[in-house]
């Protein structure tokens, strides 16, 4: 099963090598991994896919607790959250193909973001799923490039991942069927 | 005041407490090295390989609890410290490395001496600096004892360039506490996790406590033996947790593990509650994971969350500080005997007498077990022993049994030979009133013993006790066992050892026969104004057992073959 999470942590240089090296060191097998500003100048925020299971996810929040620039590791996989992730694709038409595409794109709610003579760039925002179909369909159309963001998540409402959160004892959160 | 940079960083170390560094001059640490003069109040030993440094450093922390200091220059002297900052991560040791660095203007360029030392150590440290402005070093040195220190405590590097070292500014030390955004404070367990942890101790028949490294750490040596007490649940202990609960206990069994007596290990596997009290379940404390303590239910209390559920899955994992949460639990414990559950484990500790190497007739033979139990004897069993990794290492795990903390200093998570004898001169250095040992094989003394000028020049009082078997003994010992006898790198020449000993001006002594023992310990004692080295030429092809082999489940040893004594003989 795919986990996600939102890591907030210190804008510094080396922070994401840190990450990342950490990630190949525990042998973590992530899936997708996006960093970008937040609404903290001095924060970064990282937003983390990983395949499998939930003590694994339990396993990199823990870790990555151990490095002191991060701030804040929240899982979005158990609560409320929106995803999304956003992919260019640069599609080969021809005179024939192209309004199959724009059709495709249509039903998708994908753009069109640039147009040559023998291909156009199609852009998407969705949910992982959505973009997968959609590349599917185009595959038989023929892709010459494409590129994608990795996803971002964001928790719904009042699920909010900022350093206000503030502390929340690790624990097992397994022990309540023990006795 | 205006400062350099170098200056500052003198005047940090000190307010953290520093008096005495292990370090090794270079161009790019030069200036650290010139401010150095300025401050008489700090000790600076002078090691003769970067290596001895930090592991002189992770000894002198090992021995007294405090921030262990080892300086280097860039390039080749920072490499040289990676084994030693890796010994220290793995066994946790607070401990700082200062290394030089290229100017900042030539970072990147393959100058001379030029490592990525910060990337170099990122796997190995707990967290690591490079320092590119002057102004960044008092808050960097704070962060870095802060971080050593705190917590689960383990080593920290900081890296500056000599352009920062030279660099001036004005000096400003902070009043306030350091604050580490990600650092979380883990202190007390929460209430419910001691109701929990009290109702599944109240349902145990067989509760068993493995004691590691993490009891020493945190200072819960006293609470250990109250809750041991009033429960009266036996303590099985890791390498690194001897020392932690006085061995001579009738409710400490000693070690567990892959050379832990049987009776050690049959009790974990027999246990119906294993407490693990700041202990990972190491691969070596284990065996194979699949049939390890399978009738057990199991609480974990460690401070590091991740160590939690790592390895071994746990009924109930309580992050937190092992002392604080003692306390929290001790007020609520009930008086318990678990009379037959002692009984049942005495009855597999008496089985150990008939396969004792202790009880081996010695014929011409000397055994290093012999040696180091009589070192016990003679010496009154109270000394700081530091010890090298192998055969040797395994049977002072046995053979030495320790009645306080912080008296076995060995690298156990790593196993780095070489760190016996140079973490000797630090913990003897730290502690100048103790008696210390350092107990070392022919192989790893060979590894470091550069150090001996180092020892010699500091006047250090360290008995060196080399179990000289003319073999890598371990590793022997593996090849006889899963290798077919095919005995390959493993027979070792040395030196004279004793004439290597008179080149320094060393006092010397080689012991061939048991007897000779005793009269080793007063040649020792009679020489206090430096090291003192005695070589025990030992049995050649002699094993560690009991031994669980790699993947095998904990229970299934290879055991000594019965010994033939007066008791069995009557039997």
């Amino acid at each position: 099963m795919k986990y996600s999470m939102s890591a907030l942590f210190e804008n510094k240089p080396g922070v994401l090598n840190r990450v990342v090296s950490l990630f190949r060191r525990r042998n973590f097998n992530i899936d997708s991994l996006t960093v970008g500003r937040t609404e903290i100048p001095d924060l970064s925020r990282m937003t983390i896919l990983i395949e499998g299971t939930e003590a694994e996810a339990r396993k990199v929040e823990k870790s990555l607790y151990k490095l002191p620039n991060v701030v804040q590791v929240e899982h979005l996989h158990d609560k409320p959250s929106v995803t999304r992730d956003l992919a260019l694709i640069k599609v080969e038409v021809d005179g024939q193909k192209r309004p199959e595409v724009m059709q495709l794109c249509d039903i998708f709610r994908a753009r069109v973001v640039d147009v040559a003579q023998s291909s156009v760039i199609v852009e998407i925002t969705g949910e992982e799923d959505k973009i997968e179909s959609f590349i599917e369909l185009l595959r038989n159309i023929g892709i010459i490039e494409m590129v994608r963001t990795g996803i971002v998540a964001m928790g719904r409402g009042q699920h909010t991942v900022t350093p206000a959160n503030g502390y929340r004892k690790l624990g097992t959160k397994t022990y309540k069927n023990v006795i | 005041m205006k400062l350099t940079g170098a200056e500052i960083l003198w005047e940090c170390l000190i307010r953290e407490g520093v008096d005495l560094v292990f370090g090794y001059p270079g161009g790019a640490i030069l200036p650290a090295y010139d401010a150095m003069t300025k401050y008489p109040q700090v000790h600076h030993v002078l090691v003769r390989h970067e290596q001895g440094a930090a592991h002189m450093a992770d000894g002198y922390a090992r021995a007294t609890g405090k921030v262990g200091v080892a300086v280097a220059t860039s390039g080749p002297g920072a490499t040289n410290l990676v084994t030693g900052i890796a010994t220290a991560m793995l066994d946790s040791t607070p401990m700082v490395c200062i290394t030089g660095q290229v100017p900042t203007g030539v970072i990147g360029s393959d100058a001379f001496q030029e490592t990525d030392i910060t990337g170099i150590t990122l796997p190995i440290t707990k967290h690591n600096y490079l320092v590119v402005d002057v102004e960044d070093i008092v808050h960097t040195i704070r962060e870095a004892f802060y971080l050593a220190r705190s917590g689960r405590p383990g080593p920290v590097l900081v890296d500056i360039p000599k352009d920062v070292q030279i660099a001036t500014t004005e000096f400003d030390y902070p009043d306030e506490p350091v604050t580490v955004p990600g650092q979380r404070p883990v202190g007390e367990a929460l209430q419910d996790e001691l109701d929990v942890m009290l109702e599944m101790i109240s349902q145990s028949n067989r509760p068993l406590i493995l004691g590691g490294h993490g009891i020493t750490l945190s200072g819960a040596e006293r609470e250990l033996l109250k809750f041991v007490e009033k429960v009266q649940v036996p303590v099985a202990l890791t390498l690194l947790g001897k020392g932690t609960m006085p061995e001579g206990h009738p409710l400490c069994l000693g070690m567990m593990g892959m050379h832990g007596e049987a009776h050690v290990n049959l009790a974990i596997q027999e246990a119906d509650l294993l407490l693990a009290f700041g202990m990972r379940f190491d691969d070596r404390v284990t065996g194979d994971l699949s049939t390890y303590a399978q009738n057990s239910r199991k609480i974990q209390i460690d401070i590091d969350a991740s160590e939690i559920n790592k390895n071994v899955r746990v009924d109930l994992g309580i992050t937190g500080d092992l002392r604080q949460v003692l306390n929290q639990v001790l007020p609520r414990l009930k008086n318990t005997d678990h009379r037959e559950w002692h009984k049942l484990i005495r009855g597999w500790q008496e089985e150990r007498h008939s396969r004792d190497i202790y009880n081996l007739e010695e014929g011409d033979k000397l055994y290093a077990a012999h040696v180091i139990r009589d070192l016990w004897k003679y010496t009154g069993g109270d000394c700081i022993v530091v010890t090298d990794v192998g055969q040797h290492q395994m049977w002072e795990a046995q053979y030495y049994p320790h009645e306080r903390p912080r008296t076995l200093i060995t690298s156990g998570g790593l196993g780095t030979m070489g760190f016996g004898f140079p973490a000797a001169i630090g913990a003897r250095m730290g502690l100048p009133h103790e008696e210390v040992w350092a107990i070392v094989g022919d192989g790893g003394f060979q590894m470091t013993m550069a150090e001996l000028a180092t020892a010699v020049e500091q006047k250090v009082s360290v008995n060196i006790a080399i179990m000289n078997n003319r073999y890598l003994g371990m590793v022997r010992q593996w090849q006889e066992f899963f290798y077919e006898e095919r005995y390959h790198a493993t027979p070792m020449a040395s030196p004279d050892f004793c004439k290597l000993a008179d080149a320094y001006n060393i006092p010397s002594m080689r012991v061939t026969a048991r007897g000779e023992v005793s009269k080793s310990v007063d040649f020792a004692r009679s020489h206090q104004d430096g090291p003192v080295l005695i070589e025990y030429v030992v049995e050649k092809h002699d094993i560690v057992y009991p031994m669980v082999p790699t993947g095998a489940a904990l229970h299934n040893m290879i055991r000594r073959p019965r010994a033939v004594t007066a008791s069995s003989e009557k039997e």
